[in-house]
């Protein structure tokens, strides 16, 4: 056992991995400092579930209902995973947002590490994103409406809304063509930005430490 | 660390050590099994494929002439409904046989009628001809007029309906 490890640890460097990743040197901290790991746990935990939801969910406006129905009803546990998804959907918001308000109110975001600031901010425009267009999914009264509502907001935008509008429903109106592209965008397009900056994030993270709690004197 | 390799006892991190890894199999198991029962569900209904139809009362057909009945079933997999009409000629005979044969040409699965003046069902698409009995008496058909398996329970007519 000792040997298998130690023979990918050669080639892998797994200990380096871990010492630079894990074993990082960090600040006397408190429990707001654990809202960045609470983040990225949801928004994999969104990730595992909503794989699962694939399983059985149907992006058409003839089945997307039925087959949430579907998995609500007739999949064991699928009322837990779909659970899971849209709880954590909220909860990933409130870390999120919570982790930014804690980043922002220790100064965090300053020199060096106003660039982290900056893919922080994509990432929270990013979570957001994927709300809007997962909310849609389930193609009930209450997603369709939200959805109506939602794009005729960007559609009041000065000059180019309407053709903003347009582009987020595919057509001037909200269609089987707005449920496709919104679910795209949920699972294909929204997640792969997501997991570049997430990456990009994390490198900076680590690769900076992160700041210490101000002390009254700075 | 410095401890004897030969003692039997235990040390506190690796006590620690199985009381993580079984606590940890345990917590995996009671998330794990869930999400495997989500995948493998669907798979685990028994075959619905089959099932005994009523076809009523048996003094409703008569005797010696084939009657059609007429039925729909609907199947549900997952969220879809799917609903298949089948078409039954029930034939009582005199000595109190009863055989059910399908409407479905065994050729390419047009619908057959009872022509009573000619003692044959016939049928439209490509002028096959068969029995009373469905055998094939002229045209393309490959085989006899499928047949149900029957039975009969309180004066009530029953067949048994395969699908596969």
């Amino acid at each position: 056992m000792e040997n298998v490890f130690d023979w990918f640890n050669e080639r892998l460097g797994l200990t380096e991995i871990y010492e630079t990743v894990l074993d990082r040197k960090v600040p006397k901290v408190n429990w707001w400092f654990t809202l960045g790991s609470a983040s990225l746990f949801l928004a994999i935990m969104q990730g595992v579930t909503g794989i699962m939801l694939s399983v059985y969910y149907v992006p058409s406006p003839d089945h997307a209902y039925d087959s949430v129905n579907y998995i609500m009803t007739g999949v064991q546990f699928g009322w837990l995973v779909r659970g899971i998804h849209h709880w954590g959907a909220s909860l990933l918001v409130v870390a999120v947002f919570i982790h930014m308000l804690r980043v922002f109110f220790y100064g965090a975001y300053k020199y060096p590490r106003e660039f982290t600031w900056v893919t922080g901010s994509i990432l929270l425009v990013l979570t957001l994103g994927m709300g809007f267009t997962g909310y849609l999914l389930p193609w009930n009264q209450r997603s369709f409406w939200a959805t109506m509502v939602g794009t005729e907001i960007v559609g009041t935008a000065p000059g180019v809304g309407g053709f903003i509008m347009r582009i987020l429903r595919g057509g001037t109106d909200l269609s089987a063509v707005t449920l496709a592209r919104f679910f795209s965008m949920h699972i294909w397009i929204l997640p792969a930005v997501a997991m570049l900056v997430v990456g990009t994030h994390l490198y900076m993270v680590i690769r900076l430490g992160i700041s210490h709690i101000p002390q009254e004197d700075e | 660390m410095s401890q004897n390799p030969s003692s039997s006892t235990i040390d506190r991190q690796g006590f620690v050590k199985i009381v993580m890894t079984f606590l940890g199999t345990i917590m995996g198991a009671v998330i794990g099994l869930p999400f495997i029962n989500y995948f493998i569900s669907p798979s685990l209904k028994g075959e619905a494929n089959e099932d005994w139809i009523a076809l009523g009362a048996l003094e409703n057909y008569p005797i010696g002439e084939p009657t059609l009945f007429n039925f729909t079933k609907t199947k549900v997999n997952g969220w879809e409904k799917t609903s298949h009409s089948y078409g039954v000629f029930v034939l009582r005979e005199a000595g109190g046989k009863v055989t059910a044969y399908s409407n479905v040409c065994t050729h390419l699965s047009c619908r057959v009628n009872w022509q009573e003046e000619h003692k044959q069902y016939h049928c439209p698409c490509h002028d096959a001809a068969f029995d009373i009995h469905g055998n094939v008496l002229s045209g393309p058909p490959p085989r006899p007029l499928d047949e149900y398996q029957t039975k009969i329970e309180e004066g009530n007519l029953y067949i048994h309906l395969l699908e596969g």
